[in-house]
């Protein structure tokens, strides 16, 4: 198989390394310049081991084609909201509590007694809904721009499957503060998952865990929260990403290829 | 896309790519940028808008508005669209299901090989509908009238019945206002035109009893009120009884 060759990136002129010179000796002489080569050669140590750095390249340094505009971070912003949700949903979980009797005061403990408390927990009310005003408009940019049409059918199903797993996500977390709001519109809505044709009645029933809304629905929606649903996000977005990488971005529908001689004619030109 | 297309696009594609620039710096750089942009746009709205919490969940009280957040506005608001009670199935599980079954088999049916948007005339026609109608729906559920406010004009044949039923009817009115049945259901001027029934002359349809059981097991997606039965039967009597004389 021939070597992948991977575009340089590029350097402005007066940042390239100099050429070597003869009679002079390279690299590290004194221990102390061997401790500022530390970090090199710890990369490096890692690298031989398991030769990640092909991979690195092969994503950082892939082309993106021509006409690349500001419409393409819609995907990469949905992915940096997760990441928000996911940082800011961990410090969440450390002082709050799935049970129906305590998690009202230890929300309002949150809020009230801890530091930055309300912040964090602003954070993650509110970055859900960028999450998904996000995951809304990336997934208008690929309709209109018909991004999602052969080579590309696969990672759309992939991003449709995001989008259920984002609102399962944003109707599970609703419950979580337990207050009157939350507590009756997710009585509501897992009623309204009962009607659904032949899965509904055993998914409300799954949800509910039983027949009635009680004591453990708020733990079930608990797990589905924060390990279920999370899982499946991050390992279907890391899927999508590798697939993005692979079959590489696509250009708006309207730029053309510059053709050979036109190419051409602006070499002779420069 | 026959093989010919295919391979035409994916000529067209490598030569793209090949006068682009390389991911990293430039596209790096602008993802970059616009996560600075997403991550203030959060830290302002939790700044401003805070986190507050409402009352602490009760599951035998009756004061609630089961309103879900905003992004399921334009599903909730299916069910208020949709009137006729045989097709409420439809509204609430059938036409999302469907709308998914539909967008997920997106690439399989639309087999245009044409991506340019104004050159899809129903493609694109097709998708700025569906946002125009959720964009609709959403605007329809945000603007939705409080549900806690139910201002009935006592019936002749109750205030014929004396002061006490007068306060009876009153102190009925009161609860049903609490428990935000005008979220779903319509009394006279008030509450929502759906998902559920109009109660203006609900009386009129059902007996007394007949009204004590749907509220004890409902159709769904009503909630039950079980719990209020319970905890405090004189309430309960109350609300059968405003009901059950709403004629």
């Amino acid at each position: 198989m021939a070597k992948l060759k991977l575009p340089v990136p590029p350097v402005p002129p007066q940042l390239k390394p100099l050429p070597k010179r003869p009679g002079k000796v390279y690299g590290p002489q004194t221990p102390i310049e061997h401790a500022g080569e530390a970090a090199a050669t710890a990369v490096g140590w890692i690298d031989e081991r398991t030769s990640l750095s092909g991979g690195a390249r092969w994503m950082m340094f892939r082309k993106v084609p021509k006409g690349t505009n500001w419409f393409y971070t819609l995907g990469s912003a949905t992915m940096f909201s997760f990441l928000s949700q996911a940082v800011t949903g961990v410090f969440l979980a450390m002082y709050y509590v799935p049970s129906s009797t305590r998690a009202y005061e230890s929300i309002r403990t949150i809020n009230n007694d801890v530091f930055l408390g309300e912040f964090v927990h602003g954070m993650h009310k509110w970055g859900s809904s960028m999450m998904v005003i996000l995951i809304f408009l990336h997934m208008g940019r690929t309709f209109f721009f018909g991004a999602y049409k052969y080579p590309r059918e696969l990672n759309w199903v992939i991003g449709v499957a995001l989008l259920i797993l984002t609102m399962t996500m944003s109707f599970t977390g609703y419950l979580l503060p337990f207050d009157q709001r939350s507590y009756w519109a997710s009585i509501v809505g897992v009623n309204i998952n009962g009607t659904g044709p032949l899965v509904g009645p055993y998914l409300s029933d799954f949800l509910r865990a039983g027949p009635n809304f009680g004591a453990t629905t708020l733990s079930r929606f608990y797990a589905i929260h924060m390990l279920l649903v999370p899982g499946a996000i991050a390992a279907l977005m890391g899927f999508h990403l590798f697939l993005v990488a692979r079959l590489g971005t696509t250009a708006p529908p309207w730029v053309r290829a510059k053709s050979s001689e036109q190419l051409r004619e602006e070499k002779v030109s420069s | 896309m026959n093989k010919q297309q295919k391979e035409q696009y994916l000529r067209e594609y490598g030569q793209l790519k090949s006068q682009g620039k390389p991911f990293f710096p430039y596209a790096v750089a602008k993802d970059g940028a616009m996560a600075v942009l997403v991550m203030a746009i959060i830290i302002t709205m939790s700044i401003v808008l805070g986190a507050e919490l409402g009352p602490k969940a009760d599951a035998t009280t009756t004061t609630y508005t089961p309103r879900p957040e905003w992004y399921f506005f334009f599903l909730f608001e299916l069910l208020r669209v949709i009137k006729p009670p045989a097709l409420v199935p439809l509204a609430t599980i059938g036409i999302p299901t469907i709308c998914m079954i539909l967008l997920f088999l997106l690439p399989f049916y639309d087999r245009n090989p044409e991506r340019r948007p104004e050159r899809r005339p129903i493609a694109t026609t097709a998708g700025i509908l569906t946002i125009a109608a959720m964009g609709f729906l959403t605007y329809l559920g945000a603007s939705a009238g409080p549900p806690s406010e139910i201002d009935v004009p006592v019936p002749a044949n109750v205030s014929a019945q004396g002061q006490m039923a007068v306060a009876n009817f009153k102190a009925g009115q009161a609860v049903v206002a609490q428990s935000g049945c005008g979220g779903c259901h319509k009394f006279g001027e008030n509450g929502n035109d759906g998902p559920g029934p109009e109660l203006t002359e609900i009386g009129r349809r059902l007996p007394a009893a007949a009204i004590a059981r749907t509220l004890v097991n409902p159709t769904a997606p009503m909630p039950s009120y079980q719990g209020l039965q319970k905890s405090n039967p004189k309430q309960f009597d109350e609300m059968v009884y405003f009901l059950s004389s709403l004629k």
